[in-house]
């Protein structure tokens, strides 16, 4: 029974449930021999069982069907009638198949009965299209050599009831010792195996769904509770329901197998198309997935065995010209790992060239050479997930549409999963899929930030780390503004949740991270400056002192947020610090001029100053610490700094109405144990927003769609760019032709206008610093970026400071502006932008642009 | 013809809503906050297991938020996206209206408050806003329309 392989298996099943339908439909068309329907319903299943068993190399089975067939085929087109002797001989037939089928499932072996004369009557019967009476009695005969009186007797019986004379005919049929007792074995297959509907399992899934947030509830309840008995009984709920809910995700598993079944054949096709040499093998096909994500990764699959074929293995004769066998190998491989099902693609062809991508990239004006300069041949190679790219010289009826690689990573991420590439030249393609194994019910850590629950999907997290006092301050690191951590000597990008998502909020806050060395530092800088400034050498007194309020202590008070600010040790010290600096000033504008306690009273203010800094100090670091989520999205490590991390629990996912589908920091809601909801984080699209990862493979120019019409538009792409110190500014990607980087040495001057020579034309260029000049002074970038916006066939190029980002965002402008070029101020990214209005822009420098264009 | 209006009440306003379209109406729940959310969104409640995004009705029209103690009643609306919660101040009663007393809203009604309102019903002591739901669910004005103006 184990050693059946799945195919006989279900073939065992299936043919059982036809077999007993057989039976009954054999009876009824006796009875009314005019039903076509039946009869073209029995032939059917006779002839697939018949096809299955050639298949599958059953030639006993096969024989005997074969001759039921004949006769089928020929009572369906209506040259023969159906009579008591055909019908009998075709139960007959029926029992002798259930015998059959019997000792397959029994001992994968068809058994050693003999058929020849079963057959002869069928053929005989067949071939008689008079139906001589004479025929009959073989028929019987044949079946029953030993046991005739018996079978004459219950003959009628067997046709008004077919499973009483399964019994009989295969213990008869049957000969051997094992399928005498065939019939009480009959069916541990097929009884054990029944059809479901997957609407209802559906429904069961969503019930366990609702059972799970239910049995949360209770959990949370009792922990409240010393009552044993009823404590045992949540125990004992909280198993049940965790094993029931196992079990009926379970009922929804399918093997990654009937996924890959169909691979084969698309491969033996498109590689006799090709003219290659391919050989598939598979590991692992027994990997199971929920029925959902089988179904969603079919078509990407599909996707990526052609691709690998058409692409990525070579002719025969190249291969053996770089020494490889005529026959390429494409393997498909699946397994577990860490509650994600993993399937690699490998082909062992000539794998990607990352110059031709190169190439490639910028020939289609997806990157700009310099762009593409700075990238890795890894980044390059990922480049195939462009939409509009492909690396096929021709276009073929098989790929190279340069459809298919970026609908393969979003149907992939539309699921939860991830898609990564790696080549090796000359040596082949290694596709790599990891996805979620189920999508209703996940295992997410519940994290606390700002007073409110997040739940992080636990196939994102890799582990947890919490700074303690003095080390969380002294963990975090700063380059250019931006927080990092040593994790075992790699840097970690650190990212504020509660600054992502603007919730206030003490401990975790970059606000509470104050440098105390450098503020007790500039404190005495100050002091110094005062004692000088008495004593009369105020040229003595350190120069480079920041003004108060912009010292490391004044920036840290006047970011402080509500909570830090409630907190008495803060606004003491901010007492301290204003009397002092309060103090320092009313000296030195005194020119130290000023009496002799003065001296005394400013050290004595400064002291207090110093104390307070100290009791903060051991304040913070005693009540402060810090919780590190380290996450991995798309393959890039973070740190997601947290106010509290509570704990792991078996959350449903619920998704989020259309008024909130446009914030990707989110994934959905669940509802937690005490019955309120909790956002689900959505980790790629947190980690997008705060520019963990890049969105290069959005950043692509040829992809911007035509601006939506209407109010319908939920959501706009726009491209950040920097202008000044500070600045920011949004624009419209729409009205974005290219993005370019001009070396200062190439800009040209006709009169007042700046220009470059640009692909064989004359682009001015226009300063956004100088068109906005509030904006924020410019500073000089080497090489400058470029925003080229084209109408018709005139091209102007806004010079910014910096490229940030492209987001695409549902935008709400809160402010109008007045000013002509923008037009208005919205938050994007969690920030003040202003969107720019480019051609207001353009018609406030050169009005006559689009007059040009017009004429 | 005449309708049927579960009417509630926003500033001193009364509103209404086709009976058809409510599903419920209960009283003040518990919320979660959506962080980055359109500003309408006061946030997500917990209906029987069903996530249900609050709206607030006054935040939509732009009217002053309610005083800290007054808890908004939920008007549960059904959607082709599923239920929606209205946040409003206090309910009214159900009134049959007759066609004949619809007019539409009057010009002078500021901008974003008469895209929200199908029409205004007069009754005997005073007026009937009928809300426009559909306009009212959809939270984002969005750079993309502002851009076409």
């Amino acid at each position: 029974m184990s050693d059946l392989s799945d195919v006989v298996s279900e073939f065992l099943i299936e043919s059982y449930e036809n077999l007993d339908q057989l039976d009954r439909d054999l009876v009824a068309l006796e009875r009314d021999p005019s039903e076509k329907e039946t009869l073209a319903s029995i032939f059917r299943t006779i002839h697939t069982i018949k096809g299955t068993s050639g298949f599958l190399a059953f030639s006993k089975l096969e024989s005997v069907t074969h001759v039921g067939e004949n006769l089928l085929s020929r009572l369906r087109d209506g040259l023969l009638v159906l009579t008591p002797d055909r019908t009998s001989a075709l139960l007959t037939m029926v029992d002798a198949v259930r015998g059959i089928l019997a000792n397959i499932e029994e001992s994968g072996q068809e058994g050693d009965g003999v058929y020849d004369d079963l057959i002869k009557s069928l053929t005989a019967l067949t071939e008689d299209g008079s139906s001589a009476p004479a025929a009959a009695p073989p028929a019987a005969m044949v079946v029953d050599d030993h046991e005739s009186d018996d079978h004459e007797e219950s003959e009628d019986l067997a046709l008004a009831s077919a499973t009483s004379m399964a019994k009989p005919s295969a213990t008869d049929l049957g000969e051997s010792g094992p399928a005498t007792d065939s019939a009480t074995h009959r069916g541990s297959v097929s009884d054990s195996n029944i059809r479901v509907d997957v609407g209802l399992l559906d429904r069961l899934m969503n019930l366990v769904g609702e059972l799970v947030l239910a049995r949360n509830q209770i959990l949370q309840w009792s922990s409240g509770t010393e009552d044993t008995g009823f404590l045992a009984t949540t125990q004992r709920l909280n198993l049940i329901t965790t094993e029931l809910q196992e079990g009926v995700m379970k009922t929804r598993m399918q093997p990654i197998g009937n996924v890959w079944a169909k691979f084969p054949r698309v491969v033996r096709d498109l590689a006799s198309t090709c003219e290659k040499k391919v050989r598939i093998e598979m590991e692992g096909k027994d990997t199971e997935l929920d029925k959902t994500i089988i179904e969603s990764i079919k078509d990407p699959l599909t996707h990526i065995v052609r691709n690998a074929v058409d692409h990525g293995i070579e002719s025969p004769h190249q291969r053996l010209l770089s020494g490889k066998e005529e026959e390429g190998l494409l393997l498909l491989r699946a397994y577990h790992e860490g509650g994600q099902v993993n399937i690699e693609i490998v082909d062992d062809g000539k794998g990607l060239d990352a110059a031709k991508i190169k190439e490639k990239a910028i020939s289609r004006g997806l990157l700009t050479a310099e762009q593409a300069g700075r990238m890795s041949d890894r980044e390059l190679v990922n480049l195939i997930f462009l939409p509009g790219f492909s690396t096929a010289a021709k276009v073929t009826n098989v790929s190279g549409r340069g459809v298919g690689m970026d609908v393969v990573k979003t149907n992939i991420e539309k699921i939860g999963g991830t898609v990564d590439l790696q080549s090796r030249p000359g040596e082949g393609t290694t596709l790599k899929i990891k996805i979620p194994l189920t999508l209703a019910i996940i295992p997410a850590l519940i994290v606390t930030t700002g007073g409110d629950r997040f739940a992080i999907p636990q196939v994102s997290l890799l582990e947890l780390v919490r700074l303690e006092g003095a080390q969380a301050r002294k963990g975090i690191e700063w380059i250019h503004g931006a927080p990092v951590y040593r994790l075992r000597g790699n840097l970690l990008p650190l990212v504020f949740l509660n600054e992502q998502l603007q919730l206030g909020g003490p401990g975790s806050s970059v606000a509470s991270l104050l440098d105390f060395e450098a503020a007790r530092a500039e404190l005495r800088g100050w002091l110094a400056r005062a004692r000088e400034a008495i004593k009369g050498h105020g040229a003595n007194a350190p120069a480079d002192l920041p003004p108060p309020a912009e010292t490391t202590l004044g920036r840290w008070l006047s970011s402080c947020n509500d909570d830090l600010n409630a907190l008495p040790t803060v606004e003491l010290l901010r007492s301290a610090c204003d009397a002092f600096f309060e103090g320092v000033s009313k000296i030195t504008q005194a020119g130290g001029k000023v009496e002799s306690h003065s001296l005394v009273e400013i050290e004595s203010l400064a002291e207090v100053a110093a104390e307070q800094i100290g009791a903060l100090q051991s304040y913070l670091e005693t009540a402060s610490s810090l919780n590190i989520v380290v996450l991995s999205a798309d393959d890039r490590h973070f740190g997601l700094v947290v106010d509290e991390i509570n704990d792991t629990e078996e959350i449903v996912v619920k998704p989020l109405s259309k008024q909130l589908k446009g914030l990707s920091v989110f994934a959905g809601a669940t509802i937690m144990g005490d019955g309120r909801v909790a956002l689900i984080l959505d980790i790629l699209g947190m980690a997008q927003r705060s520019g963990v990862v890049s969105q290069v493979r959005d950043r692509t120019l040829v992809d911007s769609k035509p601006q939506v019409h209407g109010e319908e538009v939920d959501k706009q792409t726009l491209l950040l760019v920097g202008v000044g110190e500070h600045g920011r500014m949004a624009i419209p990607l729409s009205a974005v032709a290219r993005l370019e980087e001009f070396s200062g040495s190439t800009i040209e001057r006709t009169g007042r206008d700046e220009v470059v020579q640009y692909r064989g034309n004359i682009l001015p260029l226009l300063r956004l610093s100088s068109v906005l000049p509030e904006s924020g002074s410019s500073h000089e970038a080497d090489p400058m970026p470029v925003v080229v916006y084209s109408e018709d066939d005139r091209s102007v190029g806004l010079v910014v400071d910096r490229i940030i980002d492209i987001v695409e965002e549902s935008v709400v402008l809160q402010r109008r502006s007045g000013r002509s070029g923008v037009l208005g101020s919205a938050i994007i990214q969690g920030r003040v932008t202003d969107v720019l209005d480019v051609r207001g822009l353009i018609c406030k420098a050169d009005p006559s642009f689009f007059e040009a264009v017009a004429a | 013809m005449s309708q049927q209006f579960c009417t509630f009440k926003l500033d001193g306003h009364l509103f209404g809503v086709e009976v058809l379209h409510v599903q419920e109406v209960i009283r003040f729940q518990e919320m979660t906050r959506v962080p980055l959310a359109p500003g309408a969104v006061n946030g997500l409640i917990n209906l029987r297991g069903q996530i249900v995004t609050a709206i607030d009705l006054r935040a939509r029209f732009g009217m002053a938020s309610r005083r800290p103690n007054q808890l908004p009643m939920n008007v549960i609306i059904r959607t082709d996206d599923g239920a929606v919660s209205f946040l409003v101040d206090e309910i009214g009663d159900v009134f049959d209206v007759g066609d004949d007393a619809l007019e539409s809203p009057p010009q002078t009604i500021d901008g974003e408050a008469r895209e929200l309102i199908r029409g205004v019903y007069k009754l005997n002591d005073g007026l009937l806003l009928a809300l426009d739901t559909e306009r009212a669910c959809d939270t984002g004005r969005l750079v993309g329309a502002a851009v076409e103006d």
